[in-house]
């Protein structure tokens, strides 16, 4: 009873995920894109649960739909006129790509459907996985991690750095 | 009889996530819709690391590896916004095939 409940639920997130994922790329609207994208992250973090990653589905929430999504939705409202009611994106080359696409997943589905993986035995649930990765990023990856938060800051100050408005130039080309 | 939900499924969920994202990265020509493909991407390369971090008895590295994936993810959607502005501004237009010029 308790695996058919797990079964339900991981076809309930990967059917959010998917289908928005689908209205993500097929969506002509690209306002519509922004939003669905929303559902897809948070699929995916229902997905993380399923996996025993606890931490991961709030840090996915937290990171994704609050900061990446938000920027995404910044970006767009900042780059088309939204004065014009309809914000349709450009396609190209639609036919070849789901060509190639459609061939590329059904490859990939049907290896990992056939491969017959190494270790499938289940670890045991561990209670609450937040304790372990703090432990885990301070002592096995300390190196990285701290790699990983000067990466980030240099990242966000050059982010800051470029998308600042230049007063002096007027972004207009020089020529014109 | 459908089995039980396993290392397959989250695996072939990933895939298909995959696949969607180069989608969107190989046929839209507004760079926004190209950079939401690439989170698609990196989603899915996590759903990767953390079923094999569970089903494939590495317990929690998956996890660790998921985490840095996040914390680049974050950043590369900070400098791509920018630069995305930045273009938008000097070009007035997103459109991927028309900006082919660094210099002008």
């Amino acid at each position: 009873m308790m695996n058919n409940l797990y079964d339900i639920f991981f076809y309930f997130f990967a059917l959010i995920s998917l289908a928005s994922a689908a209205i993500v790329v097929f969506s002509r609207n690209i306002v519509h894109s922004a939003f669905s994208l929303l559902f897809t992250f948070c699929g995916v973090a229902g997905i993380y649960v399923l996996l025993n990653a606890d931490f991961l589905a709030v840090t996915q929430i937290l990171i994704y739909v609050g900061g990446i999504l938000v920027l995404i939705i910044f970006g767009v409202m900042l780059t088309n006129r939204i004065v014009d009611v309809e914000i349709k994106t450009g396609t190209l080359q639609t036919l070849p790509a789901s060509i190639i696409v459609a061939m590329m997943a059904g490859t990939l589905c049907g290896i990992f459907y056939v491969t017959d993986w190494n270790s499938v035995r289940e670890t045991p649930r561990l209670a609450t996985t937040t304790y372990r990765l703090g432990e885990l990023f301070m002592t096995t990856y300390v190196l990285p991690f701290e790699v990983a938060s000067i990466v980030l800051l240099v990242a966000l100050v050059g982010a800051a750095m470029i998308a600042r408005r230049d007063k002096k130039s007027t972004y207009i080309s020089p020529k014109a | 009889m459908i089995p039980p939900v396993g290392l397959t499924h989250f695996v072939i969920v990933s895939a298909i996530l995959f696949s969607l994202g180069i989608y969107g990265v190989i046929t839209r020509r507004n760079a926004i819709m190209v950079l939401m493909g690439i989170e698609l991407i990196l989603n899915s390369a996590n759903i990767n690391f953390i079923a094999f971090a569970r089903y494939g008895g590495m317990r929690l590295d998956g996890q660790v590896i998921a985490v840095f994936v996040i914390i680049l993810a974050a950043a590369e959607a900070a400098i791509a916004l920018a630069i995305v502005l930045n273009v938008y501004q000097r070009f007035n237009t997103i459109n991927v095939d028309e900006v082919s010029k660094l210099k002008e």
